[in-house]
């Protein structure tokens, strides 16, 4: 699909830089501009796609259908669903919360949402598909949703609403039920688009210097890392691996676009899949940042146990992208 | 009549870019208004909004989870009865 990308990003560092063949140089050059370019095509296409199932489904009508409809279990896996769909802002985390709670969502249903939607966007998965292929990016899609669900049924047996703070309950005593709300009126999606397109460019105005930057670290690493590098500290062998990178990348925190390219580089390397997968998911998925707006609404209790059972099933998720790949 | 517009938000950067448009849009367009940012979150959960920045006129929400261009919020502050409708509510964060 970007092979005449291939051939002019060489051409660029062959006849027009004159970079020898085979110098580290021109390796990390010729990955850094494929990269960029192709990452960037991916990502517009990906985000406007997005944009327009986005545009019908906004969060208070996943919040209606949610508190409506008895799904008998499948509710997990909707909420997970809508979670990749919709995509959602770590500064609306507490007003989301509460606005679902309030809606009369079961909280483990509130957590399948929550999980899933940073792990899962099309930010991350137009990276993926650039930098690993639709093979990997269809894995990683259904893990993810995997992931959510499961988390969100476990966190819902385990009875944590004793642990929201006192705070939550007595907002939600205090919520207000009427609310001055306009009505959605029935707009065509051809008038929608000027809105989408203009949507599209302000997300990728916010990504692109964090992908360029993930981008330039991953072809400097590209180039002067030679391959099979890491293969010696972190082969699949070592069954430690998995969960050291998972509790390691816990207090770290990067948006997708700017770790995705250093993740592909060092998996490029010779870490296993499964291991750098892991690794990403807990950096992006689980971070401080996200802990210290939910305290608002969680204990610490509940807050630590909500991040034990996602890296539980980030743990599990990694050993079983190193056994499939 | 003074318009009453909040912008509730606690404070990332979709948050002040919402308030540097709303103060751009009235001063251009001379609307009498009174705008204030709300970014305390007992007080933005005092409206049933899930979505942050969000965008209040004379206490109806009428956008929430995304920036309006300047053409949809002149138009907004523009409506006479606050029969507005905001096609798509979306946000981001990567």
């Amino acid at each position: 699909m970007f092979n005449w990308l291939d051939r002019l990003a060489s051409w660029l560092v062959f006849e027009v830089f004159k970079l020898s063949e085979e110098s580290h140089s021109a390796e990390a050059l010729h990955f850094f501009f494929y990269d960029t370019v192709k990452i960037l095509i991916l990502l517009f296409i990906v985000i406007f796609l997005m944009g327009i199932v986005n545009s019908f489904f906004p969060v208070q009508k996943v919040r209606n259908y949610l508190s409506r409809n008895k799904l008998f279990g499948f509710e997990y896996l909707m909420a997970s669903l809508f979670g990749v769909v919709t995509p959602f802002c770590s500064c609306s985390s507490v007003p989301l919360f509460i606005g679902f709670v309030r809606g009369g969502i079961p909280l483990g249903v509130t957590f399948a949402f929550l999980i899933t939607s940073p792990l899962v966007n099309e930010v991350a998965i137009g990276l993926f598909i650039g930098l690993f292929g639709l093979k990997v990016t269809a894995v990683y899609l259904i893990s993810g949703i995997i992931l959510g669900t499961v988390s969100g049924i476990v966190l819902q047996k385990l009875r944590l609403e004793r642990l929201l703070t006192p705070w939550v309950k007595e907002v939600l005593e205090n919520a207000e039920r009427e609310q001055n709300k306009f009505e959605d009126e029935k707009v065509q999606l051809i008038q929608r688009l000027p809105i989408i397109w203009h949507e599209v460019l302000s997300i990728l105005r916010g990504v692109v210097p964090y992908v360029i930057v993930g981008i330039a670290i991953g072809a400097l690493m590209h180039g002067y890392i030679p391959s099979g590098f890491f293969e010696a500290y972190m082969s699949k062998e070592n069954i430690w691996a998995v969960p050291l990178a998972t509790i390691l990348a816990i207090p770290m925190y990067s948006n997708a676009s700017g770790i995705l390219p250093i993740v592909q580089v060092l998996v490029a390397k010779g870490i296993p899949i499964g291991t750098a997968m892991a690794f990403m998911m807990a950096v992006v998925g689980l971070s401080l940042p996200e802990a210290m707006l939910l305290k608002k609404v969680m204990t610490f209790k509940l807050i630590a146990i909500f991040f034990a059972v996602v890296a539980v099933c980030i743990i599990i998720s990694g050993y079983l992208f190193n056994m499939i790949f | 009549m003074i318009k009453s517009i909040k912008i509730l938000g606690t404070g990332c950067a979709k948050c002040k870019s919402m308030l540097g448009i709303v103060e751009q849009v009235v001063n251009e367009t001379g609307i009498e208004a009174e705008i204030e940012k709300v970014e305390d979150i007992t007080e933005i959960l005092k409206f049933d909004v899930m979505n942050t920045p969000a965008l209040v006129i004379d206490g109806t929400i009428v956008l929430s989870g995304r920036v309006p261009t300047k053409e949809e919020l002149t138009k907004l502050l523009q409506a006479p009865g606050l029969n507005t409708d905001s096609p798509n509510k979306r946000s981001f964060c990567s």
